[in-house]
């Protein structure tokens, strides 16, 4: 009920954030929303599936180039044509993938996905006449809803219009998620993550299960990669690379793989912490690389398991016979 | 060999036909033939590595047979086709404790229910508000006596509730056949019998028609079995009814002289 209350605040929170915040604010949290919804996909992968890919960041460059990709083939830049644009590309480059990976578990898994990321990154590198190479492809300013919005500026349509559309976006896909962690499927999903064997003899089809997984993350990585090609108005085959993918588990560990908000936590805690770093010290780097060595070893449950520990310990000390708390930090949020 | 003959009365719902599995140069089952009929409690003992466990994992298509078939409602097997087998009746409980450790008893049994529910692909309804899956896994739970403990995690549980959580989510599926590998091992004696009798209770509330029990405890064996299979060197030795069974001095002395501690 709390946590409840806590996310309506802070949706609410944010819907007032561009009558309040100054621009620059605004700009530092719709990577936040891009990211949310990124990690929200890769968590289905890792967090209820217990796939750890380190190549997801590949479906993110698969969304920003497809942004960027369905201007300059179609000559048409609207926001929705390039969601649709991504989903599909996501769909193509993703299944194939899905069902070659779905396969693997473990190390296994995860040294095929960096490779495939690698793979799309030395692709997105080498085909400079497609893809623009180094300097990458021009992703420009969308029309929402097919409106122009000729009367903002570049940074009042970022922090204005575009910041709602992504908030909104953010929501809705936070809840398809929710509902679908919730659903028969999502419960086969973490079955097979328990007890892959087990799993079988209840009649879960544990390599579909993860091949579905798998599409979907793709799906929700494109979407959030679009949002930031848009902010950034560059598909950068950087976003491909692997300290990127390695960027993503990063923040999912640091808010909690265990929990379904964790990894948007540890996207909005990364995001503000890495600005505020970036702003004070040129070795920020190695003030990030301390925090997760630290998070590791005292918050392994990343920062809402750390915070779900204290709170588990207030109820304990309070009524020790309730049985329902021994359920650990998962994910009821 | 008794399998052939009745195989003409009634089809065997389970018939194990010449089958062997070989690693390499170690043959873990010489051409096992058997079947298990409606209405049996069919009972496998033999000493440690006579190939018991193997024959379970043969029998529930974890394994393939090295020669031989496997037949089940009197169709082969398909080549690991764990989850068409266990949808379409046949379920197994294992020999250690198998569970999902970060899942609910609830959570546990919807997973099963939800397969037999064919909602695998259900995916924009919370399984808690589906009336099929939750009817089924209150059924079980009060059954299996779980209905107490329906949202403590598995790996929460005392021992003995894992065991039965482990035969109760085969249940959910609602087999023909269930196979249990040594229910009661790692139980106090105690509570084995009480273990043996939820189980066999819960097992004909579900219509299960027959039930095939690995057993290293000759008391339970005996006391529950309605015939007996003896195995020595992954070959089947002895197959009869329970009572004749007690009366062949040679092969009791194989399974009991090594079996019991």
């Amino acid at each position: 009920m709390m946590s409840r209350i806590l996310i309506v605040v802070f949706l609410g929170a944010l819907a007032v954030a561009p009558m309040v915040m100054p621009p620059y604010f605004l700009t530092v949290l719709i990577p936040f929303f891009a990211y949310a919804i990124i990690l929200f996909g890769l968590n289905l992968l890792f967090g209820y599936g217990g796939q750890l890919s380190f190549g997801h960041a590949m479906f993110v460059a698969v969304g920003a180039y497809a942004a960027a990709t369905s201007y300059s083939v179609l000559g048409v830049a609207s926001f929705e044509l390039m969601l649709g644009v991504a989903v599909l590309a996501a769909l193509c480059i993703g299944i194939p993938l899905a069902l070659i990976a779905s396969r693997f578990t473990g190390i296994f898994f995860g040294v095929l996905t960096l490779s495939f990321g690698m793979l799309f990154h030395s692709i997105l590198f080498k085909f400079y006449n497609l893809t623009g190479g180094e300097s990458g492809m021009r992703v420009p300013r969308p029309t929402l809803l097919g409106m122009e919005l000729e009367a903002y500026n570049k940074i009042g349509f970022l922090t204005g219009p575009f910041y709602y559309y992504c908030l909104i976006l953010l929501i809705l896909l936070g809840y398809l998620m929710w509902r679908l962690v919730r659903s028969p499927y999502g419960l086969h999903l973490s079955a097979s993550r328990d007890n892959p064997v087990k799993a079988l003899y209840l009649g879960v089809r544990v390599r579909w299960v993860r091949t579905v997984a798998f599409v979907i993350s793709a799906v929700y990585g494109a979407i959030g990669g679009v949002m930031l090609g848009v902010l950034t108005g560059l598909a950068d085959p950087e976003l491909s690379y692997w300290t990127h993918s390695g960027h993503l588990v990063f923040m999912t560990i640091l808010g909690g793989f265990q929990q379904f908000l964790g990894p948007a936590v540890g996207a909005l805690v990364m995001i503000l912490v890495q600005d505020q770093l970036m702003a004070e010290t040129e070795y920020w780097r190695f003030f990030v690389g301390l925090a997760l060595a630290i998070i590791v070893i005292v918050l392994p449950g990343g920062i809402l398991g750390g915070l779900r520990r204290i709170k588990f310990k207030q109820k304990e000390t309070k009524a020790h016979e309730d049985a329902t708390q021994r359920r650990p930090a998962r994910s009821t949020a | 060999m008794r399998t052939q003959p009745s195989a003409a009365l009634r089809d065997p719902l389970l018939e194990a036909r010449n089958v062997s599995k070989r690693y390499g140069d170690f043959v873990a089952l010489r051409d096992v033939s058997l079947s298990v009929n409606n209405g049996e409690v069919v009972s496998i003992v033999g000493p440690n590595g006579a190939g018991k466990t193997t024959l379970v994992n043969t029998l529930t298509g974890l394994f393939v047979p090295t020669t031989g078939e496997v037949r089940f409602l009197g169709e082969k097997l398909a080549d690991n086709d764990i989850v068409k087998l266990s949808t379409q009746g046949l379920a197994r409980a294992f020999q250690l404790v198998n569970i999902f450790p970060d899942l609910t008893v609830r959570e546990t049994l919807s997973v099963a229910a939800g397969s037999y529910s064919g909602l695998r692909w259900r995916m924009m309804q919370n399984f808690r508000h589906n009336n099929a899956v939750q009817t089924i896994v209150e059924e079980i739970a009060q059954a299996f006596g779980l209905h107490t403990s329906l949202d403590v995690l598995s790996s929460a549980l005392p021992h003995g509730k894992r065991k039965l959580l482990d035969v109760a989510s085969a249940l959910a599926l609602h087999p023909k056949v269930l196979l249990l590998d040594e229910p009661t091992a790692g139980v106090s004696t105690a509570d084995k019998y009480g273990i043996m009798e939820t189980l066999l209770a819960a097992a004909k509330k579900m219509n299960v028609g027959a039930i095939m029990l690995v057993e290293h405890d000759m008391d339970l064996v005996s006391r529950y079995s309605t015939r007996i299979i003896a195995m020595q060197d992954g070959a089947k030795i002895a197959d009869s009814p329970a009572a004749e069974f007690f009366q062949n001095e040679e092969v009791l002395s194989i399974v009991v002289g090594k079996a019991s501690h």
